[in-house]
């Protein structure tokens, strides 16, 4: 592998997760069984379920294992509309594609949505969240934005849209998965109604998540079939990746603020910070380069064998300018020059001294393209 | 050499990157995302541009063992080829995007990338050869497999652009070899159908796809002799020697179904007459290029063969550039040439260069057309 930072995509699993995985892979019994080895594999999975529970701060019942976080977002968002009274789902349109698309789904079947301002920083405009819920709360069937954004690395306060919707008890669902392991995701503080992530974000494997679903929430499942994961999402249950899951997120994540600093300062003034001074994640660095074209960066940085992005992987691995960066108002010009820089726990200081030695050359190189 | 082999998920370019691979180069494989929107899967005829055909270049680049990437050139798509068609059609002309395209992306935004890049060539699965002339200077000649020969759309290659370019098939005899090889080299796209058509129009109803863009405008369609012989809702929907949907009750002066002779969208008139004024004397064009070196003396009259279609004969000619426009003066009639299209002069197998026809001269004089029956 080169320099691999683009652990936002996917970050690998560490020798220590793939050892549990293998050994738990080697256990039979399906979960549901009610003979020995059913009790063993079942044992497995709520030992996973209670670890996971105990990272979120939330109760045991709430974790609802699935196949990840688009599976998460969907079951959440599509869930607790069919559940509620009202029709408007207010989100933000710089959202994950796993929640837009459900929305935007939901809209075209007649349900109403409220896209909520962001500045150009990507922060939500709160204002005009309480302004609106005043005036019509009652329509609301639900709202949903995401915790940290994918693209940006911007941290919302999600805790504060959770205090200006809890008089109107409405529901919000939060897209968690880039926050997930990154800051402080406690789901009985948040006042969250459900919160989904994934495990291969954070060195699990690729395939299984978790929503948290609060336990007086009620919702439609998607899949229908054996009950499981109290009837919210059926299908025989993967107790060996809930067990690396479980492994993976437990491991503390290094503290990413060296490594960020030291890119940021390192870029100086050849790109622009896309988050500006708006509070991040620091494991998530995203950059401008007016006038360089994505595509070209990425294709000479893998030519250095370091591997980044650009917005996020896209259908048939066309890279486009991001829905995100259109949103917050930037250029269609300046969004097809993103780039985003994330780091996991095999990044070191090298690796970022590394990209900042090739940098100039190929924003220059890109740029006359 | 550093190659990037452009990939259109079809079975020519697959071998193409494939021998150069084989050729020892260092090559990437690039497919050109040219639609905003591209479909899930093929259908009908379309060769490229939909997902499915991008999953089969990632997977034959796979294969291969060499990397491969994605670029979007919709927006420079949009602007110079489909754009394009859509005001030439306005025009009354006939264009040619798959020229358009060759001219302005593949060998044109493509290469200039590539080589900004630092890559030597653009390898793509074209049947036409280049070879070294006598004066040390590149020449496109005509592939060796006749019926595949794409020599015709290759023709608006500059000199410094054959440079850059490598037809890794082009001497290759047959579609068959091709398809055979790709089965030996165990690619899943060895019996891929052939691409057709017009690839941004996906059902093929190029007429509906105009409407759709230009609307509708009655007009008169009248003959040579002015006679005013029925009405119709826009030039866009005609070509020259189309003979199907005039709607014209009365035949020809020579009895025979009415063909269109020209397209005239300033005064919105549609031109019919009869099949032999169809027949084309003369040719001549403002918008020329050489490929490779010029002839000697372009004033002075050269022999030279041309062909107005991709996959027409060529007929011989003689052609020179006076007033700025190559003029062309065919030694037996070409039926239906439309302005609009390229005319590709050949010396042998050799491509000389090509232009886009702006005028024709019919070899019937419409005192000849309307004497059959008088």
């Amino acid at each position: 592998m080169g320099t691999y930072l683009d652990h936002a995509a996917t970050s690998p699993m560490s020798d220590e997760v793939i050892e549990a995985y293998t050994m738990a892979l080697k256990h039979v019994g399906n979960p549901s069984s009610v003979h020995s080895a059913g009790q063993e594999a079942r044992a497995m999975l709520e030992d996973a379920r209670e670890r996971i529970a105990k990272l979120v701060n939330c109760d045991r019942n709430e974790v609802i294992f699935t196949s990840g976080g688009t599976e998460s977002n969907n079951l959440a968002i599509t869930g607790l509309f069919a559940k509620r009274p009202g029709n408007l789902i207010i989100s933000a349109y710089t959202e994950h594609h796993a929640a837009l698309d459900p929305i935007e789904f939901l809209q075209s079947n007649g349900a109403e949505v409220h896209w909520v301002g962001v500045d150009s920083n990507g922060v939500w405009d709160l204002e005009e969240l309480e302004n609106l819920l005043v005036e019509r709360a009652s329509d609301v069937a639900l709202i949903s934005l995401m915790w940290v954004n994918n693209e940006t690395g911007v941290l919302n306060p999600i805790d504060r849209v959770c205090k200006l919707a809890e008089p109107y008890g409405i529901p919000v669902h939060s897209d968690a998965v880039a926050a997930f392991g990154h800051t402080e995701t406690d789901f009985a503080r948040s006042g969250l109604a459900t919160m989904a992530f994934a495990a291969h974000k954070v060195g699990g494997p690729v395939g299984i998540g978790a929503l948290i679903v609060g336990r007086q929430v009620s919702l439609e499942p998607l899949l229908h079939g054996g009950g499981q994961e109290r009837g919210l999402r059926a299908g025989t249950m993967n107790a060996p990746a809930a067990h690396a899951f479980a492994v993976a997120a437990e491991a503390t994540q290094p503290d990413y603020e060296p490594l960020a600093k030291q890119l940021i300062d390192g870029v100086g003034t050849l790109g622009r910070l896309i988050r500006g001074d708006a509070p991040g994640v620091a494991n998530i660095v995203s950059f401008v380069f007016p006038g360089s074209a994505g595509d070209s960066m990425l294709f000479l940085l893998d030519q250095q064998n370091i591997e980044v992005s650009n917005g996020s992987a896209c259908t048939a691995g066309v890279t486009r300018a991001s829905h995100v960066l259109l949103a917050m108002g930037m250029s269609e010009a300046d969004a097809a020059s993103a780039l985003r820089f994330s780091f996991g726990p095999t990044t070191t200081q090298a690796e970022i001294a590394q990209v900042l030695a090739v940098l100039p050359q190929v924003v220059a190189t890109a740029r006359k393209i | 050499m550093k190659v990037l082999a452009a990939m259109s998920g079809g079975v020519d370019s697959a071998v193409a990157a494939a021998r150069a691979v084989d050729a020892g180069h260092e090559v990437v494989g690039v497919h050109l995302a040219l639609s905003r929107m591209p479909g899930t899967l093929r259908t009908g005829s379309r060769g490229c541009c939909t997902v499915e055909d991008s999953m089969d270049a990632q997977r034959v680049s796979n294969l291969l063992g060499i990397k491969y990437f994605v670029w979007d050139f919709s927006e420079r798509f949009k602007e110079d080829v489909v754009d394009d068609f859509v005001a030439e059609y306005q025009a009354g002309r006939t264009p040619n995007p798959c020229m358009r395209c060759n001219e302005r992306i593949k060998f044109a935004a493509l290469l200039e990338k590539a080589l900004s890049l630092g890559f030597d060539a653009v390898c793509t699965g074209h049947y036409a050869t280049i070879l070294t002339g006598e004066d040390g200077e590149l020449e496109l000649h005509r592939s060796l497999a006749a019926a595949k020969d794409q020599s015709y759309v290759l023709g608006v290659l500059t000199k410094e652009e054959l440079k850059h370019a490598m037809f890794p098939i082009g001497a290759t005899a047959s579609k068959a070899e091709i398809r055979a090889e790709a089965q030996a080299r165990g690619l899943a796209v060895a019996q891929k159908p052939d691409s057709y058509d017009i690839c941004f129009i996906p059902d093929g109803d190029t007429k509906g796809w105009l409407e759709e863009r230009v609307g509708t405008k009655t007009g008169v369609i009248k003959d040579r002799a002015g006679n005013v012989l029925g009405e119709h809702d826009g030039t866009h929907g005609f070509t020259v020697g189309q003979r199907k949907g005039l709607h014209i009750g009365r035949p020809a002066p020579d009895g025979k179904p009415r063909y269109v002779l020209e397209v005239r969208p300033k005064t919105n008139e549609v031109i019919v007459g009869s099949q032999s004024a169809l027949a084309i004397a003369e040719l001549a064009g403002e918008r020329y290029t050489w490929c490779g070196s010029a002839p000697k003396n372009p004033t002075e009259w050269f022999e030279a063969e041309v062909q107005v279609r991709a996959h027409g004969e060529s007929v011989a000619c003689r052609a020179k550039v006076s007033d700025q426009a190559i003029h062309v003066e065919l030694s037996e009639p070409l039926i239906g040439v439309a302005p609009g299209q390229t005319a590709v002069l050949y010396l042998g197998s050799r491509v000389l260069g090509q232009f886009t026809i702006d005028s024709t001269v019919s070899a019937v004089s419409v005192e000849a057309e309307f004497e059959v029956n008088a």
